[in-house]
Parts: C-alpha cells; structure tokens; sequence
C-alpha cells in the first residue's frame, strides 16, 4: 500500500514539475498524413514552423501508410472513439468522408467557429470545386493536388522526326510514327488507366462522366460514361494496343518505368511523376497539357485535380478546433504555399501563391510545372468539370479498369466493355447511397 | 473402467482447460461470430449507421455471376496451387535426401523462402515477370514473347499460381524431408535386395510411408491457397486483368478493406469459413481413409 502511494506520489511530482514548461501546456493538434520521402520532409517542416511561430498548439504529423493504409487507419480509430484531428484523405476518398456527416468537421464551419479570417475566394477554384459542395462550401482543405499531363521525351521525338502533338489524332500519328522507328514495344502510354482515360478525358472534354454534376449534387447519381466521346477513345486505344503502337501499362502507377527508361516516349500520368523523372531520366523532357479531340465541342475544357486533401475529424473540442483552425490559416500563407509547390512539385492552392511563384520565374526553367495549372484553370469549371464524388471510388476504378483490360485484351468490344462498367458501377453505387448517412 | 480416479473434484478438470477454452473462445469463436452479426447489417465504413439486413448480403452475392466465377477461380487456383509445390517440393525433398556433400547448406537454402511474407514474393515476382518492371520480362520481350500478363488473363493466374506455389514449396520441403528421414533405411535395403528399381522403390515404399505427410500437407496447402494469397494477388495483379485473378479471399479483402462494404465482405467470409470447413471434413472423412499411418 505504502509503495503504491509513493507511486502515485512520484507521479504527482513529476507532473508538476514538468507541468513548468510552457510546452506541455499546449493542446496537441494530432494529423495524419501519407506522404513518404521529400514530401514527409515537407509535412515535418511545416509543422515544426508551426509549433515554432506560436506556443498554445502543437501539430503532431504522424505518417500512416500509403494513402488507402491512412484512411483505414483514420476509420479504424474513428470507430474506436480515437480518431485524429486532421486526415490527409486522397481525392477518391472524398466521397466516403463526405457521407460520413457526423465523423468530420468541415472546414468552412470549423473556420466560422473558431473566429479565423477565411475567405474560399483565395484558392483556386479548379482545387476547392472538388472538395466543396454544390453551393461552394469548402467540406475540407486541399494540401497536395496534381493533374494529368503529357509527359514527352524530347529527345525521342526529335530522332523520329516527330512534334509534340497537341490533339489526339496528332499523338495517335505521333505514336505510329516513333513505334516504326525504334518503339516497337510502345509509341505511347499511360497510369492509372481509369482517371486518365476515363475521368479526365470526360472533364477535358466537357462531357459527363456521372449524372448531378458528377456526383457533387448527391448521392442519387448514375453514370453515364458510355456516350460517344469516350467509347471512340477506348476504341481506338483498343486498335492500337494490337500492334503495341498503344500498350497498357496497368491499373495503377507501375507502368511509369517505361517512360524514364526511354521505352515510351509518350506517356500520360500525373504531374507528381516530376520527381522521378527528374531523378531518373537520361534525356530531355516536358509536360504538356492533355491531347483532346479537336471536333468535340468545347474541348479542352479543363482538368480535374488528383492528390488530397486534410480532413477535420468530428467530436473534437472548441479549443483543439480553434488549434486546426490556426494551423490551417498558417497553410494557406503566400509564402508557406509557395515553398510548398516548390520543394514538392505539387501545386499551389492559393491564387496569390501562383502569382507569386510567376512573378518569380519559376516556370521559366521548369514549364512542367505549370502545365497542370493551366490545364485546371483552362476555362471555367463545368458541371462535368467541377470535380467527382462517387462513393466507393477505389473499389469503382476497380471494376471501371476490369473492363477496360476486357476491351484492350479484345474479349469484348469498347462499347460492350463500357457499358458494364456502367452497369456494375451503378450497382455499386446504389449500395453506397443505402449505407450514406441521410 | 473407472472414469473418475484421476480428478477427485468434478471442477478441477473444467478449471483445467479453462484458460485453453477461454483463449480459443477469445481469439477464434469470438471473431467468427462478430463476422457472422456483422454479415447480416448494412454498415457505413465509420460505423454511424448500420441497419439490420437479413440475408440480403448474401442474397446479392448469389445474385452475382461473378461471384460463382471467384469460387470455380478459387477450386482451380488451390488445386494448381496445391499440386505443383506438392510434388515440386517431393521431388527437391527427395534429391536432397540423398547423400550428398554439402547437403545441410542445400537444405538451408531450400527453407528460406519460407520465411518471407506474401506481399513480398509478390513483389520479388514482380521483378522478374512485371511486362514494364521485370528483368525476365524483358528478356521475354526481346525474344519475340509476348509476355504482357497486364492484359493476358492466362498469363497472370500463371504468375499468381507460379509465385503462390513457389513460396509454399519450402515449408512443404521441410516437412517431406523430415517424414523422408523418418523412413527406416532396413525397408528401402530389403526392396533393393528383392530387385526393386529406384522408381519402383519410391512408388511402393516411399510414397505409401510418406502418406500421412502428403495428406497433411493437402490439407494445410489448401488452406493457404484459399486463404493466404491475397497479398501475392494484390501486388501482382489486384485481381487483373478482367477478373481473371479475383479469388474468394480476394474479394474479401478488396470489398471490405478497400471497398468499405463490411456487410458483404462479411457475408463472404462466412461463407469462405464454411467451405473450408466442409472441405476439411471431406479430406478427413474419405482422404484421410487412404492414408496408411
């Protein structure tokens, strides 16, 4: 017995005593991220400038695994009553944190509530149009965002005699022209078959690619990307995969060696692939904004943004809100947002800081780096442009690639193959609305 | 015979096994059942709303012809699974039962692919055979192959069943050559001095002695292949190209851990639970009666 109160007494005394520093005072802001390498440095460094420029809050970032492996975790620890404040969720997740109205806080009324000067003016629109609702609500705070780009191997194109081609009839020429001279395995190429072929291709091209602005205005939405544009498009990537003038290069990002090792001179993915490239490339490079189909009207329109976004989880107190709230007016700083583009190469969310990093000539020496931005803010955003929300987006890409590698391996005809990843899709879908949250 | 001579108190012996009940009631029935409520909800991935469903899980699973197609994938897998790092690992066990010099290092380094997880053979494979990423994938190209399992669904089950196979070939090793050793030598002299053949010798003697092992191994190879692929599936192909490599356990994991469809991926556990249990008691009931111990 005696022992115990010792124990506890010595406790008592430790705390006290620590109790002195000004440090254990401060509430602490817990944030999970994904964000592995250089970019981990990036995270580790903001949150340090934080916790340095004042002393009530804390910002801990605590790295959780790939994208999928952070969500799941958030979840877990949701359902367990011990989530964290703030979520780096990547953009396919959206929809699910959307529906779960009770789990996250949005950041428009966290900002209201916690007194922050907050004007969604400031950020590019291309960026909040998919993390807002229909009537520009900001539902969470954009922090890496990326688009799809062309990227091309300058020095390839140039042995083969070929310009950098603009439309899509132009690099499907391109593409015929370098696989008869020295590419035979590859003319051209692309990741993430689904966003790129599919999403983006219906953002650039102003055509739907789910009805209720894609998913935006509610859950009640069905897809609709089996109409003409996008059946033409996966036909022809059909014809050419025959001969490898086109060759899939699978679901996800696996398939980008083949660009940095000179194999296809060609290839479509993100404009996140820039650091590899840069690493790894022997050759000169660029990127370029998206082909489009000339004939089609209205296109290019612009793009759609990929990466994450930092999601406020619920249940939280007024203080560690008011916390969150600071640390997000702290991101979207000028100069942090700037230094945020340049030591990541993903893109700046704030206006401001896209001037800013103009004004500066950054793009002189690196023009890929603003192709995606220019792809974003082309024109206007759409309804078909806007952004996406449809729930079960990772398990939907799934099946939405199954059918595509069906037409692409000739088992079935493009418009045969799109028309069931609509058909399954929906079904997904509807399963999803059953389980939102009302 | 005198059932209570041992235990003089009719408590003792529950309290006994208490603790072994309470670890397997715990760790195995409690999941299993929590599976079973958990199969018959509509459940949001936070967990906010969940309503009380019945059978609907399950009814839209057999709904699904795609859901038939994973089972008759999955027999098939298990199967090809099964065989070839069976008789693969036989043949290695066999070749390294010999005496032979330098035999303990051969066998060591058979062992050790074992201790290596699934995603990560997955990876390795990757690494040979991915058409962008794999150095004999290239070889293959520059020979005029067209090795593309991205698009080729027979191209990638081979890869899966090929990696899943090879990983399960050392532990399977081990288990042949220790039941190899365990043959007394005085059998083999006397079939040898009667005239018999080597292959003669291993299909009359070995193989027979060696059953009670074979069976075993059946056993626990099914039960891999059914239930410890997914991580070699979902670095080589996540399920591609087409569904071509979606099996049971794979769609368990995608539905629910990347889907956040709890219910279903539920629905299908219970059933994966039940087929193998059942087939366990197949093997059992009619294998196992072939079997000479």
């Amino acid at each position: 017995m005696a022992l115990r109160h010792f124990g506890a007494a010595a406790a008592f005394a430790l705390t006290v005593g620590m109790g002195v520093s000004p440090a254990l005072a401060a509430t602490e802001i817990q944030w999970w991220h994904a964000m592995t390498g250089a970019n981990n440095d990036v995270i580790v460094k903001l949150a340090n400038d934080f916790n340095a420029s004042q002393s009530d809050y804390k910002v801990i970032p605590t790295y959780k695994g790939n994208y999928a492996d952070t969500m799941n975790a958030g979840i877990a620890a949701f359902r367990a009553g011990n989530a964290p404040h703030i979520m780096q969720v990547f953009e396919v997740g959206t929809a699910t944190m959307m529906a779960a109205t009770g789990a996250v806080k949005p950041v428009y009324k966290l900002m209201v509530e916690a007194g922050e000067k907050f004007d969604p003016k400031i950020y590019l629109p291309a960026i909040t149009g998919y993390y807002s609702t229909s009537k520009g609500e900001m539902l969470s705070f954009p922090f890496n965002s990326s688009s799809t780009v062309m990227w091309v191997n300058l020095d390839e194109l140039k042995k083969a005699n070929v310009e950098i081609p603009k439309t899509w009839p132009e690099t499907f020429a391109a593409a015929k022209k370098l696989h008869d001279n020295g590419h035979p395995t590859c003319g051209f190429s692309g990741s993430w078959v689904t966003w790129v072929n599919l999403e983006q291709l219906s953002a650039w091209h102003n055509v739907p690619l789910a009805s209720k602005a894609n998913g935006l205005d509610g859950f009640d939405t069905v897809l609709e990307f089996n109409g003409p544009v996008q059946v033409r498009h996966l036909e022809k990537l059909v014809e050419l995969q025959k001969d490898k003038t086109y060759d899939y290069a699978g679901r996800t990002n696996t398939g980008e060696g083949r660009f940095t090792s000179g194999e296809c001179a060609i290839y479509l993915t993100s404009s996140a692939f820039f650091g590899n490239v840069k690493a790894q490339a022997k050759f000169n490079f660029n990127a370029v904004p998206m082909p489009y189909y000339p004939d089609v009207k209205g296109a290019p329109q612009n793009s759609i943004i990929g990466g994450a976004s930092l999601w406020v989880m619920g249940g939280k107190s007024a203080e560690e809100y008011k916390g969150v709230a600071k640390f997000l007016t702290f991101l979207s700083d000028t100069d942090r947002q700037v230094y945020i583009h340049k030591a990541s190469g993903y893109l700046p969310i704030t206006k401001a800081a896209y001037e800013k990093a103009k004004a500066e000539g950054f793009y002189k020496d690196q023009p890929y780096l603003e192709t995606p931005l220019l792809e974003l803010t082309n024109k206007e955003p759409t309804e078909n442009s806007r952004g996406l929300r449809l729930g079960n987006m990772v398990q939907l890409r799934d099946v939405w690639s199954e059918e595509i590698e069906q037409a692409l391996a000739g088992k079935k005809t493009a418009k045969q193959a799109l028309d069931a990843a609509v058909e399954r899709g929906n079904i997904m879908l509807r399963q999803f609305e059953k389980t939102a949250v009302k | 015979m005198q059932k209570q001579a041992i235990f003089q108190s009719k408590l003792l012996p529950y309290a006994l096994v208490a603790p072994q009940l309470a670890i397997v009631l715990i760790f195995f029935y409690w999941p299993a059942l929590q599976a079973v409520i958990q199969s018959f909800l509509l459940q949001d991935a936070f967990g906010l709303s969940s309503s009380f469903v019945w059978f609907d899980n399950y009814i839209e699973l057999f709904k699904d012809a795609a859901y038939f197609e994973a089972i008759v994938r999955t027999f098939f897998f298990s199967f090809a699974i099964a065989v070839s790092s069976l008789s693969f690992a036989l043949l290695l066990a066999v070749m390294a039962d010999k005496p032979l010099r330098g035999s303990m290092l051969y066998r060591t380094l058979l062992i050790w692919p074992y201790a290596v997880a699934p995603p990560v053979v997955g990876v390795l494979w990757i690494f040979m055979l991915h058409p962008s990423l794999g150095v004999l994938a290239r070889y293959l190209r520059n020979m005029g192959v067209d090795w593309n399992p991205l698009l080729d669904g027979n191209q990638a089950a081979t890869l899966i069943i090929l990696a899943a196979a090879w990983k399960q070939i050392s532990y399977n090793f081990l288990f042949f050559l220790a039941g190899l050793q365990a043959i007394p030598k005085s059998v083999f002299e006397a079939a040898a001095i009667d005239g018999a053949r080597p292959m003669r010798r291993f299909w009359t003697v070995t193989f027979p002695l060696l059953s009670p092992t074979i069976f075993f191994l059946l056993v626990v190879n099914i039960v891999y292949a059914f239930f410890d692929t997914f991580g070699i599936i979902d670095t080589m192909t996540r399920g591609g190209p087409g569904t071509s490599t979606v099996t049971l356990v794979y769609k368990v994991y995608s539905d629910g851990l990347l889907g956040g469809n709890l219910g279903s991926s539920a629905a299908q556990s219970v059933i994966l639970m039940v087929m193998v249990i059942v087939l366990t008691g197949i093997q059992f009931r009619f294998v196992e009666r072939k079997v000479t111990y």
